[in-house]
């Protein structure tokens, strides 16, 4: 009786030892990646929570006393010689700016991406890896160079231009390099597949069956899409919008190339604080208002995404 | 009548596939992701000095590009930090990746796999002056300026990338051939070394290949983390796109996107070879 005992407690003690080995096992193969990205992506970002309550120092840095000025100064401003407070237009038309320019982006990449898409997934299996291939060579090469790529289609002499010249279309090269039209379709090329691809995971799965019965009920095409097609890849077009929407927000190249330093977006704003502006509390407050902007994008895109399987599930 | 032309082999009999206009719009948006891209490598063969008026085909400018002294330090280093980010960074996803699938759900694992996501879910340029913030305390602090400061930060945003391929390959595969490796009395690293590692190893290589394209593009982390005379391809690049722009930075981008394009192609075969 004692002798049976003593040996399942022995097992027992075994089975502890084992499961405590799998944990710190676990937790030594982790260990590094979370060093890392702790210590080179995601601690740095508190000490700019820190230091956006701090005063800013004369020629740059901080000065260690708190302040809460720099979170009053993302949208506001206090009077030079009164204390009238009222908006701080800089940076007010550069948050509506990027939002606008985010949202055009996001909207013309919609119009462009969800036909390609559908093309994309309706092609027969065999050629339809060449496609999605031709997709996604563009997003994995270079950003900054396929920005300069669309600076010299927009530029004066570019072929834009050239061939309006040649047609006689137009007398004078029409300025569109550094403007706002130039930076929303930088913004759409070089974010384009991220819409095009979880539309056309979206639209894969679309049981063609129903686009049939809704031409049976004598739908036409327009109908079909809009009563029919649309709705049933509706996590695709969030999925899509949400991808493009986020990083054209928070977007610096593109509006650095192609803006030519006037038509700034957050991201050119945040760098100035830092550069020539030397505000960093200023520029730590206003990154962490483009970063809760993001995560409120980043949250309805899970709740798009996983919603998906709840539905249909 | 265009539409024929534009239906590849499909008849143009009714199918409740086709949406009218949707071809055209497709293929019009292919030209136009391929087009600027084009004209670009084209007007790096360009003879004159400009990247608007072509005068002939002529080499001389990749003969430039090659020569400069300044692409060429520009080019080793950015295939330094990329090297290194690459191995540390898919090395390291590796090991989280095995922590992190084919178990059970345990404490902290939500969160784990939260921070490894982290650099994707925050805007670079936020992550770029967070860096700057941290790197300048700690260059205050030990006087250190070397290289060591892009070497870590590229890592780290190089680790997402790599460990997702190598989580999803790990997912695939069943926990049957290990477990049999063990009751065959192999060693937890013989296992790993003889029996996980060689099936694993199509998405290390996928992730490692994601990882050093990723390094090698960034410009906006770099651009606040490299010091003085730390310049990388893509630094060199958007400084130069500041003055007048000849034809030698298109043959630069060229190249570039020679490389970018081999890169993919092999990652694109790597992961299609999975099942």
């Amino acid at each position: 009786m004692t002798a049976t005992r003593a040996i399942a407690l022995a097992g027992d003690a075994a089975a502890r030892d084992a499961a405590r080995r799998v944990t710190r096992n676990r937790w030594l193969l982790l260990a590094p990646a979370v060093t890392i990205i702790t210590l080179a992506a995601a601690g740095p970002i508190l000490i700019v929570l820190v230091y956006s309550f701090l005063e800013k120092g004369n020629y740059a840095g901080v000065i260690w006393n708190f302040s809460s000025e720099a979170w009053f100064n993302v949208f506001l401003e206090r009077g030079m010689f009164d204390d009238v407070v009222s908006f701080a237009d800089a940076h007010l038309s550069i948050f509506l700016r990027s939002l606008r320019l985010a949202v055009m982006a996001t909207a013309m990449a919609f119009v462009v991406g969800f036909p390609t898409a559908y093309f994309i997934a309706t092609r027969p299996a065999r050629t339809r890896n060449i496609w999605l291939f031709l997709i996604t060579i563009p997003f994995w090469t270079n950003l900054l160079i396929r920005t300069f790529a669309i600076m010299e289609i927009l530029r004066n002499e570019g072929v834009i231009n050239v061939v309006l010249g040649w047609l006689h279309i137009v007398d004078e090269p029409i300025q569109m390099l550094y403007t706002d039209f130039a930076i929303a379709v930088g913004l759409l090329y070089v974010y384009l597949p991220l819409m095009v691809l979880p539309l056309y995971a979206s639209i894969e799965k679309l049981d063609f069956r129903l686009v049939e019965a809704g031409y049976d009920l004598y739908a036409n095409r327009w109908k079909v899409l809009r009563h029919v097609i649309l709705p049933l890849v509706r996590p695709g077009i969030i999925a899509g919008s949400i991808l493009v929407f986020i990083p054209a927000l928070g977007a610096y190249v593109t509006p650095r190339v192609l803006g030519g330093g006037l038509n700034m977006m957050l991201g050119n704003l945040i760098e100035f604080q830092f550069g020539q502006g030397r505000n960093w509390p200023l520029g730590s407050a206003i990154s962490l208002t483009l970063m809760a902007l993001v995560m409120v994008a980043l949250l309805i895109y899970v709740r798009a995404t996983t919603g998906r399987e709840a539905r249909h599930g | 009548m265009a539409e024929r032309r534009f239906t590849f082999g499909l008849s143009r009999r009714f199918s409740v596939r086709d949406q009218g206009g949707f071809t055209t719009i497709a293929l019009l948006c292919f030209v136009m992701l391929y087009a600027p891209m084009v004209t670009l490598v084209i007007y790096s063969f360009n003879d004159g000095n400009s990247i608007a008026v072509w005068e002939g085909f002529s080499w001389r400018w990749y003969d430039m590009a090659i020569h400069n002294r300044q692409i060429q330090d520009a080019t080793v280093r950015s295939l330094q930090v990329a090297a290194f980010a690459t191995v540390v960074s898919t090395v390291v996803a590796t090991m989280a990746a095995l922590a992190t699938t084919r178990t059970a759900p345990f404490r902290g694992m939500t969160a784990a796999y939260a921070l490894i996501n982290q650099p994707l879910m925050v805007p670079e340029i936020v992550t770029a002056v967070a860096l700057l913030v941290f790197f300048a305390m700690i260059k205050a602090a030990t006087g250190y300026t070397g290289m060591g400061y892009l070497f870590a930060a590229h890592t780290a945003f190089c680790i997402p990338f790599a460990y997702m391929p190598i989580r999803a390959r790990l997912e695939d595969m069943s926990l049957t051939l290990e477990q049999a490796a063990a009751d065959l009395y192999a060693t937890p690293w013989r296992v790993f070394r003889y029996v996980t590692l060689p099936l694993l190893m199509p998405g290390v290589l996928a992730g490692g290949m994601l990882a050093f394209v990723i390094s090698l593009d960034d410009v906006v982390i770099t651009l606040f983390v490299a010091g003085p005379g730390q310049d990388t391809l893509p630094l060199y690049v958007i400084g130069q796109l500041r003055r007048i722009v000849t034809p030698e930075m298109n043959a630069v981008s060229s190249l570039f996107l020679l490389v970018s394009v081999l890169l993919v192609t092999l990652f694109f075969f790597l992961s299609r070879r999975k099942r």
